[in-house]
């Protein structure tokens, strides 16, 4: 099987120490009717070549938002970057022309979406869609394109590749689209691929098969992985450590399996206790109470303290940072010792 | 969620790798069934309309209005000049179908004639408000911000303005002494394009609107296309659809227009042929001699009424809805 891979050397940039992104406190407001959503308050994440960091929370955390400011596809206005940087391989993106940024999206950092059906051009055939990077990019003529085009369908397991290329994005399945998506993503060998809840529109089997899929490609490309997700059981098997994001900003960090035996924030605990599971059958299954706060309104001190469980005094006015609990795990708490001794 | 959470719980792995995750993979296909030719939505509305009585009754009068605007000599050996005053109002008979008019000329012949300069007018007028209201629209919708403001105002100014005044001023001011063919015609069709832009813009505007918000504008914005990229390979060829049925429409509109113009005696003037014209000329012989005015209105009315039937057999094909 052919893959399409370039001379790495060829690339303009290069990781330093493996080091492939670096997001510094990273603002970003809405400004709304309503008045100024704070969507993210100051996020820190890192991603190193060849690794899965996973991006946990529930809707409206921010997950989106900060796989869509690092790809520089946020609508500005609404939105405003009010501060922070997005390094790549040391550059920061924050301060590059749009030009320069357009060079980076596609080739060095790319991203594939939650629903591949709307992700896709309906008005033409997939293989002239995945063929259009080659030519954009690649420069390479029409035909060349979608022989390349055919065998990353190939590498993306989709059988009958040849024959599908004239096909329409109706015309596949839920998992065979986002397949397609995935093969666009990384037609230019990309080294960041950020997935937005690449699974949530899929049936369960077939999410299987795609994250599979997607950590083999990452395996065999040494790509950085940012998985967004909602999905606990997903990235349990994928990720190689997770952020937890609570409106707009990270509560938790730590290595997967750290937190899945003990995790050091109420949030996180939560989340983790709403896991439905066989071996409680016939029980009520828990939930954390309350929404999530509108971002307008903030409220006071910690922001999730409205629905935690452990909340005191302290947590109503002082806003906890995220800070060391033990070497490795970072959580913003006041009592995150107290969460992670259970 | 079940089957993933239990996978958590256990420790397993929970992605089945290779073989046997290509064997299930080929399953699935196998139950999908065969997807079946592909079709895009063009060869989709093609195959719609040839199964429209419609289409094939307004094709073949557009066919034959066409052919006449092109060869007219195919249709007639008379020459529509050629006026034979001793003749003046003959009504119809062998030699000349249609009869004659005021001055003699051969009103059948005339009628063909008078075909090339309805649909030069109708076609230019559509294809230029066609292109300048998909462009402006395009901008306008998918920039926003102070582009739209611009655009979406300047179009405002143009549709408060009547299309008859502005027409009467325009033209009359502009007008040299002695215009060519070409240059009558072009000042109509300028003048249809000015005043009928901003309607396509507004609907491109709109339909671009709507497709700039889906995930694969982001996509490919994502991937890195340009600006001009996205805009003709994905949000044009997406938005264009109800453009192309109003359009249609608009071609028979504009011919109606035309002859209006052309009645008023502001559109085409003599020595051009024209329909318009002609029922200028036969109104005031209404009484004595109807075949005057009679013979190229149901010219007009027919060429009309084709281009509009072919605008809703398009429509028709063009929105799945309607089906």
């Amino acid at each position: 099987m052919t893959t399409v891979t370039t001379d790495p050397s060829a690339k303009q940039y290069r990781p330093e120490n493996g080091r492939l992104l670096d997001v510094e406190e990273l603002h970003v407001e809405f400004h709304t009717q309503e008045g100024v959503a704070r969507a993210l308050n100051g996020v820190n994440i890192y991603l190193d070549q060849g690794e899965t960091l996973a991006i946990l929370g529930e809707s409206g955390s921010g997950k989106s938002v900060t796989a869509q400011t690092v790809m520089g596809i946020l609508d500005i206005p609404p939105a405003k970057i009010t501060g922070g940087a997005i390094r790549y391989c040391g550059q920061d993106l924050l301060q590059m022309g749009e030009e320069q940024r357009r060079e980076i999206r596609g080739p060095e950092i790319s991203m594939i979406f939650q629903d591949a059906l709307s992700a896709l051009n309906p008005v033409f055939p997939v293989g002239w869609q995945i063929a259009e990077m080659f030519r954009v990019h690649r420069g390479l003529n029409k035909s060349d394109a979608l022989d390349q085009a055919v065998h990353l369908m190939e590498r993306v397991q989709i059988p009958g590749a040849r024959d599908r290329v004239k096909a329409y994005p109706h015309q596949f399945s839920g998992g065979m689209r986002q397949r397609i998506m995935i093969a666009m993503a990384i037609a230019l060998d990309p080294a960041v691929l950020i997935a937005d809840e690449p699974t949530t529109a899929l049936d369960v089997t077939v999410q299987a098969q795609i994250m599979g899929l997607l950590k083999e490609l990452q395996e065999e490309r040494q790509m950085g992985l940012i998985l967004i997700t909602h999905d606990l059981g997903v990235v349990a098997d994928v990720a190689d450590r997770i952020s937890v994001m609570y409106a707009g900003r990270i509560v938790e960090k730590a290595a997967v399996h750290d937190i899945y035996a003990n995790p050091a924030h109420p949030y996180t605990e939560g989340l983790l206790a709403s896991i439905p599971r066989l071996d409680r059958k016939g029980q009520e299954l828990y939930a954390i109470g309350g929404l999530p706060p509108n971002l307008t309104r903030m409220p006071p001190g910690c922001p999730f303290h409205p629905r935690c469980g452990r909340a005191r005094d302290i947590c109503s006015s002082d806003d906890p940072d995220l800070l060391e609990v033990v070497p490795g795990r970072l959580s913003a708490c006041h009592f995150s010792e107290e969460v992670l001794n259970g | 969620m079940t089957e993933t959470s239990r996978h958590v719980t256990d420790g397993e792995d929970v992605a089945p790798t290779d073989d046997s995750q290509r064997a299930m993979v080929d399953e699935t296909l196998r139950a999908e069934g065969d997807i079946g030719e592909a079709r895009s939505l063009t060869q989709d509305a093609w195959r719609q309309l040839r199964r429209s009585p419609l289409f094939w009754v307004s094709a073949a009068m557009i066919t034959v209005f066409v052919l006449m605007a092109v060869a007219p000599s195919l249709f007639t050996s008379l020459d529509p000049a050629k006026g034979d005053l001793s003749r003046s109002r003959e009504t119809p008979n062998a030699a000349a179908w249609f009869g004659r008019d005021l001055q003699g000329y051969d009103i059948f012949a005339r009628c063909i004639y008078g075909a090339r300069a309805s649909i030069l007018v109708g076609v230019f007028a559509t294809l230029g408000t066609s292109v300048v209201g998909s462009v402006t629209g395009m901008l306008a919708g998918y920039f926003g911000g102070l582009a739209d403001t611009l655009i979406s105002r300047i179009g405002d100014i143009f549709f408060a303005i009547p299309l008859l005044l502005g027409a009467i001023v325009f033209l009359s001011s502009f007008r040299g002494d002695d215009p060519g063919y070409f240059q009558v015609v072009f000042q109509v069709v300028l003048v249809l394009v000015v005043f009928g832009w901003p309607s396509i813009m507004r609907l491109m505007r709109s339909s671009v609107l709507q497709i700039k918000p889906n995930d694969y504008v982001s996509a490919a914005r994502a991937l890195g296309a340009s600006p001009v990229r996205i805009l003709r390979s994905h949000v044009f060829p997406n938005a264009v659809a109800p453009v192309i049925v109003v359009s249609t429409i608009n071609l028979g509109v504009y011919i109606a227009v035309e002859a209006t113009l052309s009645f008023l005696g502001i559109g085409l003037i003599p020595p051009t042929i024209s329909w318009g014209v002609m029922v200028s000329d036969g109104l005031p012989l209404l009484r004595a001699s109807p075949h005057v005015l009679l013979f190229p209105a149901v010219f007009l009315s027919l060429a009309v009424l084709a281009f509009i039937m072919f605008g809703d057999a398009v429509r028709d094909a063009f929105d799945p809805k309607s089906r």
